[in-house]
């Protein structure tokens, strides 16, 4: 198992590096962000002021290492539009967007596992066709068109939730659903074929020839099996809802992370956009990583290897 | 014994029951995605002759009016108007050209990059497997919406650039995908066989190995469609898709956000013509697994 | 193998007439069809036949595990101790499994749940039908493994399925099945996928299991060897019925149904010098479309036109020996 966790803990590392390449070849490469300040009328010696507080003046492997012992020190410059450190901007927003996270993961889980189970148990009936459909429209409709459709439903029209922001504690709602569907029509699948697949098997044949009660062989012998499958998939949902998060806080004007990153980029607010991009990278990475571990754990296969 | 030869004779099935045999054996073909899929191509292609007004000027008079079966509505406007007056069914008509163009060029060069990639990773294996895989791997841990946006935004905001944005994202499932046949078409008796009689590498890889890629290729391919559109239309929704006044679905989903209250349908029409695009991709691509190989039975 | 186990003179299962159908797009497959035989304690029944004759189907209708939407026990009873399994209700006859009837399946590699230890799953299944506490439990399942010889028992019973190989798998699954003491146990053809060497281990192993608990054992398999030395009385089964049922001694030497003749002759003999060995022509019948006559008629070299039209009678050739077939009648 340790070889198995060391690798990709490896992997975890050569890809935040190979991010922070991109984003900073990519930053290099997006435009001049001494054109936030100053422009064509402005005088010779504040471009050249400006040059070197930024750093431009320097050749670009050395802007590199520059770059990457900040990012090693956990500092990442100084965001150009707030005037402030960048990782005060983000620590800042951090909470929002974990929250929402969280929120969306545990809605796709409370409602994406036992529908997945009962729908695989009870195939065909009426529980399996709404799960079924509530999984279509997850895995197909964009989540920024959901958001706005549920923002137009229950905001707009029927005005029982607030359409955006974060003022009111039930403002969490809307986000996290719409955050937290597509996951749930995943996991809803997932589970459903796990437990056909498992149902199927000669060892749970075996258990109900021990006389094994059929809920038993639900609950404890086939749901173990079928969650190492879903396991795996665990680690997408928290890498997407990283990432979902950038879309879901833009429609719902939610003040995280995901909306900062958004208006960084746009901004052309290189330090800013970097730091976001590394820290959103590095959640990524460490909610697949803790994935990896869970599982690992969960399949004896695994861990006495 | 006397041998006494069988004498089951079988009548002629009468043509009513082949007919009808026949009807009930095509209610398993997935008709209504096939058809929107269809419709979604055809629309694309034939967009200019189809719509019904010009997709990027508007009738100021005509700002914000409701489809035709609303109040207020007209036939004129079958889908309405958005706030600058223009026909939203004619947008939404003009967005799935654009959606199909994307697409298609998208799957294009990823699936080359990708089935080559799985093709020399698979093949050769030992350090170039390792490589590829690894590149793969890193790719798959990056968060794309944000690879996509860093990209775009740096490197412009142009139609060249949002395929190659759209492809990187693509190609790792492919070659990953691909490799995997590749490793266990490697071991068939046959291919040993082309190995032994001297075929050539190329020669091998192309006749005898990638036919055997072909059937899990196109399922994937159908599956990754409903994603390249996904992932185009929040890019255009972000503001960093095909730049205005080109019609794009995410775009015209972000123009209507803040009018709602007023004109829900500006933001309506062209998420539902998403969702149905995606949907039909998806149901086909399923029914065409099921055909093509039941082993990737995985999201059933 | 000379048997010296004692076998009882009550049969502890009857099984009368038992139907079992599958309602499949092709029409209603007749899986078992009209199956009727009984065991006792002590004996060793084998039931034989090609794939897809009905003998797995047989199984798991006498467990009651036949899976319910497309199948259904249609007709028959199943009488076993006494009691008809046929008239319990699920969770009484989830009770009758494993403690008074068990099963040993096939394939070791994948009739153990992966992610439990095998003491786990062998205390589980005591622990279902025994009420005892639970250090009892603990001492009862180390036993029973050692009993199948598995050896170091009480550190073996921290690992897991895939630590451990083939042979001691199947010796686990066989200490599962005995644990409770039951009266039958079915093994369906439980050395097919092991090794030839391992293979004679746990036939031995089966024996005693059987000698020393006193149970009827049914023995699915399609090798004749097996059945030579392990059964004392045989049913021949073709599409789903019972052709030939007879002692061990009546089958091997006087064969009278022509299916057990030509099963019988399609095993290869050493001593024998043949240039071509026989196999039996044609192939099995398609189970949803069965002809009204005897399933085997296509195949026959004995065929008779009363073949085609109706299903032969089961003509008693003695005490213990019956086949169905035309030629006898």
């Amino acid at each position: 198992m340790q070889r198995y966790l060391l690798r990709r803990l490896l992997l975890a590392l050569v890809t935040l590096w190979a991010v922070s390449l991109i984003i900073f070849v990519m930053s290099r490469a997006a435009g001049d962000p001494r054109h936030v300040f100053l422009d064509d009328y402005s005088k010779q010696a504040d471009w050249d002021r400006l040059t070197v507080t930024l750093g431009l003046d320097k050749p670009y492997y050395q802007q590199y290492g520059i770059f990457m012992i900040s990012v090693l020190k956990g500092e990442f410059g100084r965001s150009i539009k707030e005037q402030r450190p960048s990782m005060e901007v983000i620590i800042e927003r951090l909470p929002a967007t974990l929250q929402l996270g969280l929120a969306a993961f545990a809605f796709s889980v409370v409602l994406g596992v036992p529908l997945g189970i009962l729908s695989a148990v009870k195939r065909g009936s009426v529980l399996d066709t709404v799960g079924k459909i509530v999984a279509l429209i997850g895995q197909s409709a964009p989540v920024f068109w959901l958001g706005i459709m549920m923002m137009f439903l229950f905001a707009v029209r029927l005005d029982w939730l607030p359409p955006y922001g974060r003022q009111e504690a039930v403002s969490i709602i809307l986000p996290a659903v719409t955050l937290g569907w597509f996951f749930a029509a995943a996991n809803m699948r997932l589970l459903r074929s796990a437990m056909l697949n498992v149902l199927d098997s000669e060892f749970i044949k075996l258990a109900r020839a021990k006389g094994v009660s059929n809920r038993a062989v639900i609950w404890k012998h086939s749901l173990r099996n079928a969650l190492i499958p879903a396991m795996t998939f665990a680690g997408v949902t928290l890498g997407g809802l990283v990432t979902g998060s950038v879309v879901v806080e833009t429609v719902f004007a939610w003040p995280g992370l995901g909306q900062l990153a958004i208006q960084a980029l746009f901004g052309n607010d290189y330090p800013l956009m970097q730091a976001v991009i590394i820290v959103f990278t590095m959640m990524y990475v460490a909610s697949a990583l803790l994935v990896d571990v869970l599982y690992a754990y969960m399949d004896p296969r695994i861990r006495y290897a | 014994m006397a041998e006494v030869t069988a004498r089951i004779t079988v009548a002629p099935v009468p043509a009513r029951i082949r007919v009808a045999r026949r009807a009930w054996q095509m209610r398993r073909l997935p008709l209504i995605p096939m058809f929107t899929l269809a419709m979604f191509v055809v629309t694309g292609i034939a967009a200019p002759w189809i719509a019904p007004h010009n997709p990027e000027r508007g009738d100021i008079r005509a700002r914000n009016v409701p489809p035709a079966w609303l109040d207020g509505g007209s036939t004129k406007y079958l889908l309405g108007t958005d706030h600058l007056g223009r026909d939203l069914l004619s947008r939404v008509i003009f967005g799935a050209r654009i959606s199909l163009v994307v697409v298609a060029v998208t799957l294009g060069v990823g699936m080359v990059i990708g089935v080559s990639a799985g093709l020399v990773s698979g093949w050769y294996g030992r350090w170039v497997d390792e490589l590829v895989m690894r590149l793969v791997d890193i790719k798959l841990a990056i968060p794309t919406i944000l690879l996509a946006l860093v990209l775009v935004l740096s490197l412009g905001q142009s139609f060249l650039v949002i395929v190659a944005v759209l492809a990187i994202a693509v190609w790792p499932r492919f070659a990953r995908n691909v490799r995997g046949e590749v490793l266990l078409l490697k071991t068939m008796d046959y291919v040993s066989l082309a190995k032994v009689a001297g075929a050539s590498t190329p020669r091998i890889l192309f006749v005898h190995i990638f036919p055997g890629v072909i059937n899990t290729l196109i399922v994937l391919a159908t599956l990754e469609v409903g994603i390249v559109i996904l992932l185009e239309s929040t890019l255009s929704f972000l503001g960093a898709g095909v730049p205005p006044p080109t019609p794009a679905w995410g775009s015209m989903v972000a123009d209507g956000r803040d009018r709602l209250a007023v004109a829900w349908w500006i933001s309506t029409m062209p998420g539902l013509a998403i969702m149905l695009v995606v949907l039909s991709m998806n149901l086909f691509g399923d029914w065409l697994r099921d055909k093509l190989d039941p082993r990737l039975r995985q999201l059933e | 193998m000379t048997n010296r186990i004692r076998i009882a003179d009550q049969p502890v299962l009857e099984v009368k007439d038992l139907r079992t159908y599958f309602r499949t797009r092709w029409g209603t497959v007749k899986a078992v069809d009209g199956v009727s035989f009984d065991l006792r304690r002590g004996e060793t029944l084998g039931i034989v036949g090609e794939s897809g004759c009905g003998k797995s189907v047989t199984v798991l209708s006498l467990m009651r595990l036949v899976p319910s939407p497309p199948g259904r026990i249609v007709s028959g009873e199943i009488i076993l101790d006494g009691q008809d399994l046929l008239h319990l209700t699920e969770e009484q006859m989830s009770k009758v499994r494993g403690s008074e009837i068990a099963l040993i399946i096939q394939d070791p590699m994948t009739s153990l749940n992966p992610v439990f230890s095998i003491g786990n799953q062998v205390m589980e299944a005591v622990k279902i039908h025994q009420d005892i506490p639970k250090k009892s439990v603990f001492q009862v399942a180390l036993d029973v493994l050692r009993k199948v010889n598995i050896p170091a028992a009480e550190i073996r019973m921290r690992d897991y399925p895939h630590q451990m190989s083939g042979g001691m798998r199947q010796r686990v699954v066989g200490a599962i099945s005995i644990s409770c003491q039951p009266s039958v146990l079915i093994a369906d053809e439980p050395t097919t996928s092991l090794d030839v060497t391992i293979q004679a281990q746990y036939l031995k192993l089966l024996r005693e299991l059987q000698r020393e608990s006193n149970l009827g054992l049914i023995f699915i398999t399609h090798d004749f060897g097996i059945v030579a030395k392990m059964c004392d009385r045989v049913a021949v089964m073709y599409a789903g019925r019972i052709v030939e049922q007879g002692s061990v001694r009546d089958i091997f030497n006087h064969p009278s149904h022509p299916y057990t003749e030509a099963l019988l002759a399609s095993v290869p003999k050493l001593n024998e010098d043949v240039e071509r060995l026989y196999s039996i022509e044609g192939q099995p019948p398609a189970l949803h479309d069965l002809p009204p006559g005897c399933p085997f008629a296509p195949r026959c070299p004995y065929v008779m036109q009363q073949c085609y039209e109706e299903y032969p009678p089961v003509v008693q050739l003695n005490e213990a020996h019956s086949a169905a077939c035309w030629r006898l009648a």
